[in-house]
């Protein structure tokens, strides 16, 4: 007996990746979520709190891999690149700041 | 933007809550009923546990770290708490019930979770046989179990205080620090004494799968002190109210976490969801202290004056952000106190800021009681059955939970130091007062249950 109340997920995640402004950082990540057949929606860049940043919204329906595989593929691509690559669902951004 | 919905100053607000100031889910717990596992025959009885819980818990490691990488949010712990073990075993004697708290710590072992609660027993009114059983056999099975937690209920509100209970569990955690002594006694870091325990905690070593539970549940505890702390950093000279609204909010985003986590796990075990235990507790990890909280609020050190009424906004204002968070807030939830286990909290301890008195007054506004609080290895029995009482007699009075968890560290005296590593932590030795109990505890019976009691 599953729990009826939680709403399936979006299948929408947030990727950020922070660190110095360099060439080819949106190149090179935006590659591997394409490779990865994962639809970016969405991108921002600014610098928040002395740190540069960069946004996407993706959308995870059709990704040819999984969310695992996707993340360890962004923090190899971050690692070489010298930036800081995460990836979260984007539910956890609306339970903690939107009521 | 036409899809974010978020800003980027909300986005990196939650990584930085996670990578800064070390918010995570505590733990996810899955709660097992053994009701159905009864059998006459001891073997028997341990293999339907065994059966029963590693096929119900089978996904619990691998579903908790794809939860953790998927939301960005690390799950430091996954546990398991059963039925009260003395009531599936009613015709067990001493060695049998060994035997069962072994089989759980070998499912533990195979599941790969960190602890299995629920080598548990109430007492509050009266013994049966099977709790006699099990408290005879507390002892032996936490030597010689590593992952097995246990809980003996000897107080309510309801019923009183069963003092005979009180004296026993004073020898019964004396016997468990010798047996344990070349690991500076840990057995007992895994013994909770309860007053007015609740059905439905996720946190250890107290936790326990009540009677009132269905088969099964999934629980979640929440953590978040180093969250708390960098907000009210942020807020110097804050009045108490817009303290306690930061705290409050903060409680509110914390515990939204630990329901997604804990609602998306239960869907995914097909396991239905319990509650959100909203509770702050530390580790021994520098910034994640509900002692540096305190002195942030004012207190230059926890434990002296003040620190109780900054305890008691504290842990108010979690409950409410929390319980506004979720519809199915349980558990302690509040703010616990352990000594090991807090970095703030053992300094304090180690230059004389906060004694047992104080670590009491403390108990009577907050989640739980006296926990991981190390005590020469001379106490005698009495002293730590007084020690019991006096906290029983706080829960049972303002109809609270309250609990000991108290280490005679075999073989240490005042000043000697204690260490478990890992979120147990490590702490000084602290004094207990001389004066006797012997009498107070020679009297045995039972405290009637106060006028309180009488609410019909």
């Amino acid at each position: 007996m599953a729990d009826k109340t939680v709403a399936p997920l979006s299948g929408r995640a947030i990727v950020t990746i922070i660190g110095s402004d360099k060439v080819g950082i949106i190149a090179g990540i935006s590659t591997a979520i394409a490779e990865a057949e994962v639809n970016i929606l969405d991108i921002s860049q600014s610098v928040l709190r002395e740190f540069f940043t960069m946004i996407m919204m993706v959308d995870l329906n059709g990704a040819k891999v999984s969310f695992e595989e996707l993340t360890n593929q962004l923090v190899a691509k971050g690692t070489a690149l010298g930036v800081r690559v995460e990836i979260q669902r984007e539910e956890i951004f609306t339970a903690m700041h939107r009521i | 933007m036409r899809h974010l919905s978020f800003s980027g100053e909300e986005i990196i607000d939650t990584i930085s809550m996670v990578r800064a100031a070390k918010l995570d889910i505590r733990t996810i717990t899955i709660g097992v009923s053994l009701f159905d596992c009864v059998d006459a025959d001891c073997d028997t009885l341990c293999n339907n546990i065994f059966n029963k819980i590693t096929h119900k818990v089978r996904d619990l490691s691998k579903v908790s770290a794809s939860l953790s990488q998927e939301f960005g949010v690390p799950i430091v712990n996954n546990r398991i708490a059963v039925t009260p073990v003395s009531l599936i075993a009613g015709k067990s004697t001493p060695d049998e019930m060994v035997k069962i708290a072994q089989t759980l710590d070998r499912i533990a072992d195979v599941l790969k979770v960190d602890f299995i609660g629920g080598f548990s027993a109430h007492v509050e009114k009266g013994f049966t046989e099977g709790d006699r059983s099990l408290l005879a056999a507390l002892p032996q099975a936490l030597a010689s179990t590593k992952r097995v937690c246990a809980s003996v209920n000897i107080g309510s509100t309801r019923a009183g205080i069963n003092m005979d209970a009180v004296a026993q569990m004073g020898e019964i955690i004396v016997k468990t620090a010798a047996l344990t002594a070349n690991e500076g006694s840990i057995g007992c870091a895994k013994l909770v004494v309860f007053c007015n325990a609740v059905e439905d905690n996720p946190f250890m070593a107290g936790a326990f799968h009540g009677v009132s539970e269905g088969d099964c549940v999934v629980s979640v505890g929440v953590s978040g002190p180093g969250v708390v702390l960098r907000a009210i950093q942020e807020a110097r000279g804050a009045d108490f109210g817009e303290l306690a609204a930061i705290i409050r909010q903060t409680a509110f985003r914390i515990t939204r976490a630990g329901e997604l986590v804990g609602r998306t796990a239960a869907a995914r075990l097909g396991i239905p969801f319990g509650i959100v235990d909203l509770s702050l507790a530390p580790t021994p990890v520098e910034g994640d202290s509900v002692a540096r909280i305190l002195e942030e609020i004012g207190v230059e050190h926890v434990g002296g004056h003040g620190t109780t009424a900054a305890l008691a906004m504290l842990n108010d204002a979690v409950k409410k952000g929390g319980s506004m968070a979720s519809s199915n807030v349980g558990g302690l939830s509040g703010a616990f106190i352990p000594v090991s286990e807090d970095e703030g909290m053992i300094e304090a301890a180690a230059n004389g800021y906060i004694t047992i008195d104080k670590l009491e007054a403390m108990t009577s506004v907050c989640s739980v009681g006296l926990d991981m609080v190390v005590v020469p290895g001379d106490t005698p029995p009495q002293t730590l059955s007084a020690i019991i009482a006096d906290e029983a007699a706080i829960g049972m009075i303002n109809k609270k939970t309250t609990a000991v968890r108290i280490i005679p560290a075999a073989g240490k005296k005042v000043g000697d130091w204690v260490e478990y590593g890992g979120l147990l932590g490590k702490a000084p030795v602290m004094p207990v007062n001389r004066s006797s109990a012997e009498r107070l505890i020679g009297r045995g019976g039972r405290i009637p249950a106060p006028l309180s009691a009488l609410t019909n």
